[in-house]
């Protein structure tokens, strides 16, 4: 009997417990997943969040005997001509200038400052010539009192992070924190900060970590994702509905559909490359907005940079769009045609609203991919800095991953806790989009 | 009422219906053309023509600039000049002394905008050369003393594809540091990827009940849909820190006495283990995901004849389960490889600058995408060798992708166990 054979059991044994191992193994490997979730997560919150040393180089109370938030323009300009009459100039050039850095130094008023408010007789009189007060007049002209407040704050009082804490040590080393604060920076003043605030999100960009903000990247980031959405989404679901219901089995509608397959395995970065010669320099004339009348940029614009998106997340949008098209069943159109609907006519008002649902999962998908691209916006030629927020399809550009990536290269730590702040925006946004993806499939999706 | 509706609509109707009739008693039933319908099935493949203009597209810009590339000369100032004036038939020269090293057989450019371009046939000391005069188009004319010298630096496939350095700026067109960084990252990430992600695949398709499943899966492909700069981000200030907190610590002997030994200057803040190693955690839903899907494809009915010949649950999944999805499998971690080979945010920012012919993978290593991203962006400007550089290196890059592609193809199709 085999049961009783005593090689048999002892193979047994060992098999089962090569079984055991094995499974734990398998399970395991799940785990490390589910860690290393748990780990960028984690991670993550723990760097935009901790106990920050301030210390200012002139102390606010020095300039002035009001808080400087209640200061009117004027008088928070007369700050600036009292400490800094000769970086004036330096503002206009870098928050209000139209003209390249290269002319500016040359360039008159009426051209740094076209479309802005000046005085008429200033117009042609070149920057330079202007007494400091003049041309502080200029800067309040055209700032508001909390861009002027940024100025004086980032500029005179120049609040710095000194050192900062990440969110774990300041939980459970408070004590150690404080003390070492204490020593080393006497003057300073230590404050629980998390980067991730409203302000941040609502300040434009500058050079200190302290004041700088993520709008001018969501702003960025809108105009480029609204573009790419429209263009995507006629080109896409045209695209999709021409395979699924107009194509017929021939070598060129095969080889569309293989090809569409084979352009998602293509590395994001050559779509960049193929953005950068094809919609920045070949079309530039059209990107850079110069034949509408735009004169003041290259063809790395926004335009430029939600078309690459657009023809990146093209095969993604289509596959999924024809997945979905593909859900409705044939007895749908049948019955169309056989009511004397054209073509078209069953299209658009039988099989689209039927795969409506599944569609629209595959545009936010596909959105939120195109949120989180990086590598092909770096390529076509995102902005490394810009002062001015982007306004329109002309502008240039920065975008959200682009600002996470400038801020992570920075060698200052306090940056990395920015971007963290930043990251934890973009992931928000991001879950969102796909939270909502689930609900429109699993609310709206119909089963026949 | 009854009457009025059914009189209105049914009037028309009727009379189109008898005319129609006459007409298809005297023709024959013939297909209606609709001009709407024509623009917009028209339109509509356009739409999906677009397509096939991407492709061409990628073909038409990465191959012309490429071209362009390889018929660069670039012209490095050999900071030597012509010491004797000469005429239009010398064909010895002499050379002031310093400067770069000539060898038989460069091109030299004389003149400020190369207006002779001269090859050189013998040397008969450091200062003394025997040429060819007006090669490459240009004519022999006088020079006078002075005349400052160019070696040119033709860039040709051999040297792109042979040992050597990457700074096309100073002549050396070696495209294997970058090929030598990516393959190794490539490396690192299949060798975190493949276990994990196949391993979750078993565990998700044969051992977890249906309602672990279901939770698993999405949370596991939460991993997909992280940006990768965020990725980037994670690989620069945690997995980097880890590596060195783990081996640059000199203080402990033994294992860690022997790696410092094996790998010198111990783990740098940028290297390509660690963007190799998130790279790889970047990809294991790539793998999980498809792998699981071609496992549970696998039909019931040889589970079970498995299970009835006695095998336990390994057995069944070594021997029968994983060899009948092996086609799937193959296919999901050649996807895999090539999104690691074309992965650039994570190496651009946790890998490092700069092309660096090494072994060490702790040492900062440039990857071919990594490349491309760094040197363009900003302000690159259109022509130059740095633009036409990248675009050759973009080629390379895309054919790579494409092969493994092809390559997954004809595995999926000659594998492929089909199951009536």
């Amino acid at each position: 009997m085999i049961n009783d054979d005593k090689s048999f059991k002892k193979r047994l044994a060992r098999r089962n417990m090569y079984g055991s191992i094995s499974a734990t193994f398998f399970f395991v490997a799940n785990l490390i997943g589910l860690l290393l979730i748990a780990a960028l997560f984690l991670h993550i919150i723990n760097q935009s969040m901790g106990y920050v040393v301030y210390v200012n180089r002139v102390e606010p109370e020095t300039l002035s005997e009001r808080p400087l938030e209640d200061l009117s323009e004027e008088e928070l300009g007369q700050l600036i001509l009292q400490n800094q009459p000769a970086r004036i100039r330096v503002y206009i050039r870098d928050y209000l200038s139209r003209v390249s850095n290269d002319e500016f130094a040359e360039a008159t008023v009426g051209a740094i400052l076209r479309g802005r408010e000046y005085p008429p007789e200033w117009g042609n009189i070149p920057l330079r010539d202007l007494e400091h007060e003049q041309q502080l007049e200029l800067l309040y002209r055209n700032m508001n009192q909390r861009q002027m407040l940024n100025l004086v704050v980032e500029n005179i009082v120049q609040p710095t992070a000194a050192k900062s804490w990440r969110l774990f040590e300041s939980l459970f080393h408070s004590d150690d924190i404080k003390q070492q604060a204490a020593e080393e920076f006497p003057n300073g003043d230590l404050k629980f900060h998390s980067w991730l605030n409203w302000d941040f999100l609502t300040r434009s960009v500058t050079s200190s970590a302290t004041t700088t903000g993520l709008k001018t990247a969501l702003l960025g980031s809108f105009w480029i994702i609204s573009i790419t959405a429209v263009t995507a989404l006629i080109l896409g679901v045209g695209a999709a509905i021409y395979l699924e219901e107009y194509a017929s089995d021939n070598w060129l509608n095969r080889a569309i559909e293989i090809n569409i397959r084979n352009l998602a395995a293509v590395p994001s970065v050559i779509y960049g490359m193929l953005g950068l010669a094809v919609f920045a320099r070949a079309l530039g004339e059209i990107t850079s907005g110069a034949v509408f009348g735009v004169t003041d940029s290259n063809g790395r614009t926004v335009l430029s940079a939600a078309l690459t998106l657009a023809i990146l997340i093209l095969p993604i949008l289509i596959v999924n769009a024809q997945e979905a098209l593909r859900a409705v069943p044939s007895s749908i159109r049948e019955g169309s045609y056989g009511m004397g609907a054209t073509r078209w006519q069953t299209v658009s008002r039988q099989v689209l609203p039927a795969a409506l649902p599944g569609i629209m999962t595959g545009v936010i998908l596909s959105m939120s991919r195109a949120i989180g691209e990086t590598a092909p916006l770096l390529v076509v030629g995102a902005s490394t800095f810009i002062g001015i927020d982007p306004n329109g399809p002309f502008s240039k550009f920065t975008v959200v991953p682009i600002q996470i990536y400038e801020w992570t290269n920075l060698p200052d730590q306090t940056f990395k806790s920015v971007a963290a702040a930043a990251i934890i925006a973009m992931l928000f946004v991001l879950l969102l989009l796909n939270a909502i993806a689930i609900i429109l499939r699993n609310r709206y999706s119909r089963s026949f | 009422m009854l009457e009025q509706a059914a009189s209105l609509p049914r009037k028309p109707l009727a009379d189109r219906l008898k005319r129609t009739a006459e007409k298809t008693t005297k023709q024959g039933l013939t297909k209606k053309t609709r001009l709407l319908d024509r623009i917009i099935g028209g339109f509509l493949f356009i739409c999906g023509f677009i397509s096939i203009l991407t492709t061409v597209g990628f073909i038409v810009v990465l191959g012309s600039e490429a071209l362009r590339f390889f018929a660069t000369t670039e012209w490095l100032n050999a900071n030597k000049n012509v010491a004797v004036a000469v005429d239009a038939e010398q064909t010895q020269l002499t050379l002031s002394s310093g400067g770069l090293k000539l060898q038989i057989g460069d091109i030299i450019g004389l003149g400020i905008n190369r207006e002779e371009v001269i090859e050189i046939i013998d040397i008969i000391d450091e200062q003394t050369i025997i040429v060819q005069r007006g090669v490459e188009g240009t004519q022999a004319i006088p020079h006078p003393a002075r005349t400052p010298i160019y070696i040119g630096k033709e860039v040709t496939l051999t040297k792109y594809l042979s040992s050597g350095q990457w700074a096309p700026q100073i002549g050396n067109f070696s495209v294997m540091p970058l090929i030598s960084a990516t393959l190794r990252v490539t490396l690192i990430a299949i060798l975190v990827a493949v276990p994990i992600g196949l391993g979750a695949a078993i565990y998700l398709s044969e051992y977890a009940s249906e309602k672990v499943r279901k939770i698993l899966k999405p949370v596991l492909e939460v991993l997909a849909g992280i940006p990768t700069v965020v990725y980037g981000y994670f690989a620069l200030t945690f997995v980097t820190p880890l590596l060195q907190s783990i081996f640059n610590d000199t203080s402990r002997s033994g294992l860690n006495g022997l790696l410092q030994s094996i790998f010198g200057s111990g783990v740098q803040n940028t290297n390509a283990a660690s963007a190799g190693l998130v790279v790889g955690i970047l990809i294991i839903p790539t793998i999980a995901s498809i792998s699981e899907d071609s496992i549970r494809a696998v039909p019931r009915a040889l589970r079970e004849a498995s299970y009835g010949l006695g095998a336990t649950r390994l057995e069944t999944t070594l021997r029968v389960l994983l060899p009948a999805a092996l086609s799937g499998i193959s296919a999901a971690i050649i996807l895999g490889i090539s999104r690691a080979v074309g992965e650039t945010m994570i190496v651009l920012i946790a890998a490092g600058a700069g092309p660096n012919l090494t072994a060490n993978n702790f040492e900062p290593s440039e990857t071919m995408a990594g490349h491309i991203a760094r040197i363009s962006t900003g302000d690159i400007s259109f022509g130059s060798i740095d633009y036409n550089s990248v675009f050759a290196i973009g080629l390379t890059l895309f054919l790579m992708t494409l092969l493994l592609n092809f390559i997954s193809t004809i595995i999926t199709r000659r594998f492929r166990e089909v199951y009536a």
